[in-house]
This record gives structure tokens, sequence and C-alpha cells, in this order.
């Protein structure tokens, strides 16, 4: 395969590009997405390669899903452009009530093949209402996939089968990854759903994550190497289905585990993880399981205030060298 | 010609409004008899609406329906068998006993299924506006609601929606006065919900829903204005349920109910009205309607026997028809 360096956007919209081409079904609808490509350009050039086929909506959140949730029950593929992440809160019913149940209260009558796809994730000084992450509900809520790739590899493989699944997607990226850029193959490729991937492999230590806190786990993977510790980074990608075969396989190689997530701690995606392991490969532990994720409270404005709350590589550096008994260097 | 058409859809109306009418007594019937589980919310009273709205689409039109909907199901050319099946939670249902009495939907004949949550219809209806504009079809998307509906959030963002893209959506009000015990003269502070049409540039019109020609012929414009891309139509149809909000109800509704307000409404039953108007008019007689009412009878019948026959589903198919 011949390789070129895209930025995560790039890579989305090749992505979108490449199936609008390919199935005339597919459309984009959301706010803002004309004018300028949609608010973090992340469907540049598309409204003109497409016209018609990106719809731009009155501020709507709720009839916005609801509407794709329609498209979709009718023949059409949509792509739901939420803005924020955040957002989802306005359009909960439609998605929890509807789009996650309609297939199968309908008793398997209907294909609900819609994306329903919003930048998440704090660090960018953007306060209380625009820095979330929400995976965890979305994981909770049977009838729903979710997504949440790192590298522009990733999202590109992974929007394309999306797009392609006739089940709803729930699709996360983190706001401050849309310009880190990774090499993306010039020929075409899918992802399939529900399988992670080991981005750095190592024998002493697992840390299993997703989203912008793989970026932190390789840089403590890195320099962990210099302190002989062989740390394995598993980025999950797909949330749900999750890669459990995956995720047991590095289990019984490092034996030790942390898991870490930007969002929440409490009841966070990795309580979930953490309970599966440890009832099913109790035996190959030699540590407890460590988990890393945000203070449970709302996201806050000010740099150093967020900074505290959110975690990053320091805080995943602690908890290993806790995992490991060894001193923490307070500096 | 024209006026021979005209009896013989009448005709049919009719013997549609009496088969919801008897679905909806033999199901609170079996209800009673613990045979169907949780809870109905019977539409008897409300078989004009169904009907007049049902006899102007076609059979690729789509519908979106309530948890009030069995008689738009009926009208909307569902199978009685699969029907009770499903209400009484047989594998034969049309959703394999996984929805039950709200959540019946019946995908080949253009129902998108009933919704658990006020107002929840909507913006599918939206939706699926969207899609046969993208697509290019003629079809059209009948959305009914409740009273109860127009008050949540869905009902603004869908009707503006429809109304700036111009999308072939009728949008129903099933106005039967009340929101479970809420009367809709407390719930709004305007006369008449149409006049809400007018905040989104749309055609409204409130009509007498327990009239089915009324309801027909208004139903019938609306359509041809979506099919001619002219865009959405609100129409606020008055009627009323005879029995409560749900099978659960205390005293059918009688709590919250007049005696003398009921009287008023049985005065104005749908099928009483049509039924003496097709007399008048000598396009019923008393020999076809004892036609019409065997055979509404035995179909209910044949309905229940088929339910009844039908086997439960096993329950590992709880795990069924969904990734987990």
């Amino acid at each position: 395969m011949n390789f070129r360096e895209l930025t995560n956007t790039e890579a989305m919209v090749e992505a979108l590009k490449e199936e609008m081409t390919r199935d005339p079904s597919i459309f984009i609808i959301g706010e803002d997405l004309v004018a300028h490509g949609g608010i973090f350009g992340q469907f540049i050039g598309l409204p003109e390669a497409f016209p018609g086929r990106v719809i731009d909506t009155p501020i709507s959140e709720t009839c916005i899903v609801g509407a794709g949730l329609g498209a979709a029950l009718t023949g059409m593929r949509p792509f739901v452009d939420l803005h924020f992440a955040d957002f989802t809160t306005c359009a909960m019913d439609e998605i929890v009530n509807q789009v996650a149940k309609i297939r199968y209260m309908f008793g398997g009558q209907a294909k609900i093949p819609i994306v329903i796809w919003a930048p998440d994730g704090a660090g960018l000084s953007a306060a209380a209402h625009h820095s979330q992450s929400l995976e965890a509900w979305f994981i909770h809520t049977p009838g729903l996939k979710v997504v949440s790739p790192c590298f522009p590899y990733d999202v590109k493989g992974l929007i394309k089968t999306s797009i392609r699944s006739d089940d709803p997607i729930i699709f996360f990226m983190h706001k401050k990854i849309f310009s880190r850029k990774g090499p993306v193959p010039e020929e075409e490729y899918v992802i399939p759903l529900g399988k992670a991937d080991i981005k750095h492999p190592g024998t002493d230590v697992t840390i299993i994550t997703y989203s912008i806190m793989v970026l932190h786990a390789l840089e403590v993977a890195k320099e962990m190497e210099k302190e002989g510790i062989r740390v394995e980074v598993l980025d999950l990608r797909t949330l749900w289905p999750m890669d459990w075969e995956k995720i047991a396989e590095s289990v019984t190689k490092t034996h030790r585990v942390i898991i870490a997530h930007e969002a929440c701690l409490t009841c966070g995606f990795g309580a979930e993880i953490s309970a599966r392991i440890q009832e099913e490969l109790f035996d190959e532990l030699d540590a407890p399981i460590f988990r890393v994720g945000a203070y449970r409270v709302p996201i806050p404005f000010s740099p150093p205030l967020e900074r505290f709350v959110i975690p990053g590589k320091e805080s995943l550096k602690k908890t290993l060298y806790n995992l490991f008994g060894k001193e923490i260097d307070s500096k | 010609m024209t006026e021979l058409i005209d009896q013989t859809l009448y005709l049919k109306m009719y013997e549609q409004m009496l088969t919801i009418r008897s679905f909806e007594e033999k199901a609170i019937e079996l209800f009673e008899h613990n045979l169907i589980r949780g809870n109905i919310h019977p539409c008897i009273g409300q078989e004009a609406v169904s009907v007049g709205v049902c006899s102007a689409l076609r059979k690729e039109d789509y519908m979106l329906n309530t948890h009030r909907g069995h008689g738009n199901c009926i009208a909307k050319g569902a199978d009685l068998k699969r029907m009770m099946a499903e209400l009484l939670g047989r594998s034969t249902g049309y959703c394999k006993g996984k929805g039950g009495s709200m959540h019946i939907a019946d995908f080949e004949g253009g129902n998108l299924g009933a919704n658990g949550i006020v107002g929840g219809g909507l913006p599918i209806a939206v939706g699926a506006g969207i899609s046969i504009q993208n697509r290019g079809t003629d079809q059209v998307v009948a959305c009914f609601f409740g009273d109860g509906a127009v008050n949540q959030g869905t009902f603004h963002e869908s009707l503006n929606l429809a109304a700036i893209w111009k999308l072939p959506v009728i949008f129903i009000c099933e106005n039967n006065q009340y929101a479970l015990s809420t009367p809709i003269r407390e719930a709004i502070s305007i006369s008449k919900i149409s006049d809400r049409a007018l905040a989104y540039g749309i055609p409204g019109v409130t009509l007498d829903g327990n009239d089915v020609r009324a309801v027909y012929t208004q139903m019938k414009g609306a359509v041809e204005r979506a099919r001619s891309g002219k865009g959405p139509t609100l129409l606020d149809c008055l009627t009323y349920r005879f029995y409560g909000h749900f099978t659960g109800d205390p005293g059918r509704g009688m709590t919250y109910r007049s005696k003398e307000e009921m009287e008023e409404w049985w005065g104005r039953c749908p099928i009483k009205r049509f039924r003496e108007s097709l007399f008048r008019e000598g396009i019923l007689s008393e020999g076809k309607e004892k036609e019409i009412q065997i055979r509404v009878k035995t179909s209910i019948e044949e309905a229940v026997r088929f339910a009844l026959e039908s086997p439960f589903p096993d329950p590992e198919e709880a795990i069924q028809d969904l990734f987990y």
C-alpha cells in the first residue's frame, strides 16, 4: 500500500467523498455545514462536490436526529452532524428511545443505517457545555454501536464502515485530534467495527484506552522504555462492540492493566472493562486493575482548572508508578 | 360513475370504522380476561380520523403512528391477525412480540411504527419526507399525533423543518381533547391548534374529526398539495375517546370528564353519524349492513383465534433482532 500523511479531518472528508460517490443514498445533515464545510471544516469541499447532499438545518437537534432516523428507515443513509457531543442531550429521546430501539422493538423489520457524528472531549477551554466525553451513556444503551478512533488511518476506515453499517453508529472524534496527521493508504480500505489495535507492543502492562488518551498512553509507553517497563497500548477504536478477544489476549500477556479515558471515571467505560477482566481473567492478574479518568465535575473553563480535571500523560504515569510500586516524582 | 366510486369507497370506509370499533372492543375484553398484558390505549370514538385520513393514502405512502394507534394501523391496511397476535405477545405478531400494543409497525404496508413517546413520530416523519424528496417519488407521509404532542418541542421543530423544505408531510392531530387527564383548553392559550400553522407559514385547518367525509375531503386536499411539492399541512381533527386514556384509567377516564360532556360526544359518535347519512342517501341498506357486520365479526373472530393459537416466542428470541 502507498501511504501519505493526512490529518484526521482530511481522512474523514476522503472517506465521506468515496462513500458518497459510491452510494447516492448517503447525505450529510446538520447545522452550519455548507458555508465553511462544517464548524471544524470537517466536511470541507463536500458541499461543492455533492450539491444538495450536504443539508444545512436550523438549530433543531431533536429533529435533525429524528429526521435522520426517518430517512434511514425509508431507504437513505444519513450522516448526522451534531456539532458537539454535548448536544446529544438535546436529541436524547431520538437517540435512546427511537434510533436505538426501533429495529428491535419492531421485531427486526427495520434497518437503521445512520451515523450520528459528534466531536467530544475537553482541553480547549470550551467549558462545561462544549467539552464532555459522553460515550458511556451510549455504550450503556442497547441498540447503539459506538466508535471513537484517534488516528487518521482508523478514522477513515471506520467512517467508511460506519456508513455501510445497517445498525446505528454513534461516532465520536476528539476535538483536539482533528489536525493531527498520520499515514493513510492511497488505496481503498475499510476497518471492521469491533476490532481493537495494538498501537505499541509491550509485555509488562497493558493500557487499554481510546480516543485522545491513546496519544498520552503512547508518550508514556516511550518514556517507560527508558525505565525498563514495556507498556502495551491497546487502542479500542470501536468501543461497542468491544473487542474482548484482543483485550483478553493482551491481559494474558502482560498480567497488569490500566484503563484510561478522558471521560469521568465514575461509571465510565473503564468500569465495565475492569469488571469483565476480573470476572473472566482473575487468575491472570498480577496486580489490581487501575483506572484513569476525569474528576466527577463539569469541565471548568480556566486552563489550570481544566488541566486538573481531565487526565493526561502525567496522571497516566502516576498510575503506572503506583501500579509498579515506584516512588512518584511529584515535581 | 364518480357516484358509484364514492358509494363503494364509503361502504369500505364504513366497514373499516366498524372493524376498528370491534377490534378495540375485543381487545378490551381480552385485556379484562388477562389475555392481553400491560395495557392498551383504545381509540374508540376516533375511527373517523383513522379512516378518513388513510382512505386518502396509497399503500406506498408512509404513516407515523401513536400509542393509541390500532385504528390507524387497521385503516392503513394492517392484517388483523398479526395485529392481534402482537397484542397477545405471540411470535406471529408484527413485531414477534417485542413491541406489543403501543409499537406496531408494518414496513411493507408503509406503517413506520407507533411511538410510545408523545410527539416521537414527528421528527421521523420529517426524515421520511426528506427521503421522499431525495428519491424523487410522489409518496407522502401521514403523521398522526395527539393534542398532547403539540406542546412538545418536536412539534415545533418538525413543522418548521417540514415547512422550510416543503416536505410532503401531513401532520394530523387526533385532538381527542385530553392529554391523559389534562384538557387541551388548559394546555394551550389559543382556541384552535390549527392556528399554530400560521407560525410556520403552512395551511392549518380545524375540522370535525367525527365526520369521516370531512376528514377524507380535507386529507385528500392536503395529500394533493403534498404530492405536488407544495409542502405540509396541519389538520386538527376534533374528536373524542369514549374509553379512558388506557385500560388502567380509573373509571375509564370519568374522574376528569363529565357525564354531560361524554353524552354530548356520544351524540356525535362518528360511526352512528356516518351510518345514518349512508342510510339517508340510500348507500347503505339493512341487507348490506348485515353483510358488513358478519364480515367484520368473522374477521375479528379469526384474528383472535389466530392469536390464541399462535405460540409465545421462545425466551431466547429476546436476544434476537439486535447485535448485543
